[in-house]
């Protein structure tokens, strides 16, 4: 098995007051090694469900969700998270809140050695000098670049972002995707990314999975052709157009407003 | 900076004085109607060391009172807010019992353990103070966002682990704005016992002997006495607040 992310036939149900809810029928997500997937689907049908499967927070009901060839069976320290809320922790100092995660997970690092580690990554996401400032005196957009830090920073094998860039406005967006590529670049890892966005799910993934409406199954995969160095104005070509057409489509199909097919 | 800080609240009490002396002269009230700042100067005098040792062990008490309200309400606000089941069962009971005006608990507790001055005090300091601290640990650790849960979990952190990181600290502003809420309320709950338990201790019992002695003058100094030493343990209060929860402040 060569995929790092292995999720088949995946169903879960909530128990509600009212009986169970489905969430997930029938979800099947690959993601090989190095990979980026993207999911993208209609409002609450389950994409955050999947990322707590992959984190361990979730065991489905039925079907497998295995990272590595094992099956997961319970939260384990190899994973990365971050959310559309930065959930920074505002009585620690920024340097403090992403080296979080090596209080918990066992590391081979020194603190000097983590300190250096945590000051090059806010670097590459651009927040150099901002190392002792407190969550509050940061923008919206440098609240998220330090959460991804934190996500970071015990070099997980899964990064899970599930909308992270979903809160912020369509500048510091496209600011945030362009570092999104630049930490691929320097710090190599496999990830799921749950957008609502569909630029976007095609400037960042190498894949685009839609999602069906609730209870979701994987209902069409887009696979991005690998066009070297990313820039924003691969979004206006005439390719990049093609795919948002074919993935809002998709979306429609999901709702349950167009017919399943190819759009005219 | 600092100078105004502390010149600022020194004044605000000087004027204070000064229109209550003004009050009671324009007036001409005598001093069983109502004793002026001049008038309770001889009363410190006359009993200076009743007020050293009464004050002191009406502080003691009340101190003692608020660290088991602390430690009994922490408690409680923690069973309340980890468990769903626990705060349907606990909060109505809860409710009803600070309900009941602590006034006619005083006289049940001091005929119950009468003569353990000591003890029935700084049991009514406790009772009457430990709700707010309860219910404000008990929202503080319900609401937390179960993201911030999510970060820790993922990683494989323990239950415990996740308390002392995370919910916790970021419950202490909801504590600090309690404990100030507490502060007060012990005072009044030690002071209530104080008043009423019979040849009782501390600055209440010394309000009553001014009362039965019909010294106006030291009735005042008492209340004035009381109101000092609040403001000091409100303040301590403060500065605790702003050693361990001073991120939350946003005003600076």
């Amino acid at each position: 098995m060569d995929n790092l992310i292995d999720i088949r036939g995946v169903r879960h149900a909530y128990s509600t007051a009212s009986g169970p809810l489905p969430v997930l029928d029938g979800l099947d997500v690959q993601v090989p090694e190095g990979g980026f997937v993207a999911v993208v689907g209609p409002s609450g049908c389950g994409k955050s469900t999947l990322t707590r499967l992959v984190a361990g927070l979730l065991i489905p009901d039925a079907g497998e969700v295995s990272v590595h060839g094992k099956r997961i069976t319970g939260p384990r320290s190899n994973v990365g998270m971050a959310f559309q809320n930065p959930v920074l922790l505002e009585w620690r100092t920024i340097l403090d809140n992403v080296l979080l995660p090596l209080e918990i997970v066992p590391t081979k690092l020194t603190k000097a050695q983590a300190a250096e580690r945590a000051r090059k990554l806010l670097s590459l996401v651009g927040l150099d000098g901002f190392e002792g400032k407190r969550p509050s005196e940061l923008s919206g957009g440098m609240k998220q670049r330090a959460s991804l830090c934190r996500a970071l920073i015990h070099s997980p094998e899964v990064l899970i972002l599930d909308e992270p860039f979903g809160a912020l406005d369509a500048f510091t967006r496209e600011d945030l995707w362009q570092i999104m590529h630049r930490v691929k670049a320097e710090e190599p890892f496999t990830g799921v990314l749950i957008t609502h966005d569909l630029r976007e799910s095609i400037f960042l993934a190498d894949q685009v999975v839609v999602l069906s409406g609730r209870p979701a199954r994987t209902q069409f995969v887009l696979d991005i052709p690998d066009t070297g160095v990313r820039t924003l104005d691969h979004l206006y070509t005439p390719e990049a157009v093609a795919m948002l057409n074919t993935l809002r489509h998709q979306i429609e199909v999901a709702q349950g407003r167009a017919p399943a097919g190819q759009p005219a | 900076m600092k100078a105004r800080q502390v010149l600022v609240p020194l004044a605000a009490v000087a004027i204070f004085l000064v229109l209550w002396e003004a009050l009671v002269w324009v007036m001409g009230w005598p001093n069983y109607r109502m004793a002026s700042p001049s008038d309770l100067i001889p009363a410190y005098e006359k009993y200076w060391n009743l007020f050293l040792v009464m004050g002191w062990q009406t502080l003691w008490r009340t101190v003692a009172g608020l660290i088991l309200a602390v430690i009994f309400g922490t408690a409680l606000g923690m069973i309340m807010g980890f468990s769903r089941t626990m705060r349907d069962a606990l909060y109505p009971l809860l409710v009803g019992f600070n309900a009941i005006p602590k006034a006619t608990v005083v006289p049940i507790v001091a005929l119950m353990f009468v003569g353990w001055h000591d003890f029935n005090t700084v049991l009514i300091a406790f009772i009457i103070s430990f709700f707010p601290i309860a219910v404000s640990v008990s929202i503080g650790l319900s609401t937390l966002e179960p993201e911030y849960r999510d970060i820790l979990r993922s990683l494989g952190a323990s239950q415990s682990t996740i308390f002392w990181k995370i919910a916790l600290p970021k419950t202490l502003p909801e504590f600090f704005g309690a404990l100030k809420v507490a502060v007060t309320l012990a005072f009044i709950g030690t002071n209530l016992m104080e008043i009423v338990s019979p040849h009782g201790r501390g600055l209440g019992a010394l309000f009553d002997s001014g009362k039965t002695n019909s010294d106006y003058p030291l009735m005042f100094a008492v209340l004035i006495a009381l109101a000092f030493l609040g403001i000091v343990l409100y303040y301590v209060v403060v500065a605790l607040e702003k050693t361990f929860a001073g991120w939350a402040d946003r005003t600076v």
